[in-house]
């Protein structure tokens, strides 16, 4: 798989990011499968000043069987789908959702706090948010 | 991610919208299909039948900080349709729906008349 930053800190990846961003407002559909080009589940990711949030696109999915962890600033998201599995008698017309195991994998910026990590699963979307570093957080300096 | 805004749109036919993956599976009771919908709560979610003509239609609704930027984005687009259309021998007046974890099953049985008969020979 490419490698690519989620968390642009350079111009080369910001100029990617807009790049997308363009391609997207021209094609209004990104995707015709409703799955994004990274594979299952799609993610989006996003930030504020205190916090790292990822959604996961994990629909169908029990959450006790999602495997969620955090080492050395990356974040892996791995588990299995399964389907019923069909009777004998049925006929299979269309089939395009995702079925098997899958694992994604995103490297988190330098100033989380991967003890402070909250996770829900709703809706068959996974949010993960993760805290910054308190000392990572602007301050206001008194003056003495 | 989009602007959260206060601004309702309804759906329209020109606005954007994902086209969910399926799983469509018939047996001799009827068909059923499983479309991967996340996002999409049950409140969100539009089916209409009209005609042979099925449509399935969703907004994501995702629970978002405030003052959230984006950095990357798979799925730029908070909407889902996809539109079907139904054979005569479906029963689209009995159609079943079920929500669940981003997963939208639908039951369409075939009519009374389509279903499957045994027809009995005789030996004469």
């Amino acid at each position: 798989m490419m490698y690519r930053s989620l968390f642009p800190r350079d111009w080369l990846s910001e100029l990617d990011r807009l790049q997308h961003e363009v391609q997207n407002a021209f094609h209004l559909s990104p995707s015709i499968r409703g799955i994004a080009r990274g594979g299952f589940p799609a993610m989006n990711v996003g930030g504020t000043p205190q916090s790292v949030e990822i959604y996961a696109f994990a629909p169908g999915i029990d959450p006790a069987t999602l495997d969620v962890q955090i080492d050395k600033g990356v974040l892996t998201i791995a588990g299995e789908r399964q389907r019923q599995a069909a009777t004998a008698e049925a006929t299979k017309h269309i089939d395009e959702r995702f079925e098997g195991r899958f694992r994604r994998v995103v490297s988190l910026p330098d100033d989380i706090d991967a003890n402070a990590v909250e996770a829900r699963y709703s809706d068959g979307v996974l949010r993960i948010s993760i805290a910054r570093k308190q000392s990572a957080q602007p301050r206001r300096i008194t003056i003495q | 991610m989009t602007d959260n805004t206060a601004v309702k749109k309804t759906p329209t036919k020109e606005e954007p919208a994902l086209l969910p993956p399926v799983d469509v599976i018939e047996d001799s009771s009827g068909i059923t299909l499983f479309a991967d919908m996340p996002g999409v709560p049950k409140d969100k979610l539009h089916l209409h039948v009209e005609a042979d003509t099925l449509t399935i239609e969703g907004e994501i609704d995702l629970e978002r900080p405030e003052g959230i930027v984006a950095s990357h984005i798979e799925v730029g687009v908070p909407r889902y349709r996809r539109v079907f259309t139904l054979s005569k021998e479906l029963d689209s007046t009995q159609v079943s729906a079920e929500l669940s974890q981003g997963v939208l099953k639908l039951s369409i049985p075939k009519a009374e008349h389509a279903q499957p008969r045994k027809v009995e020979v005789k030996v004469m």
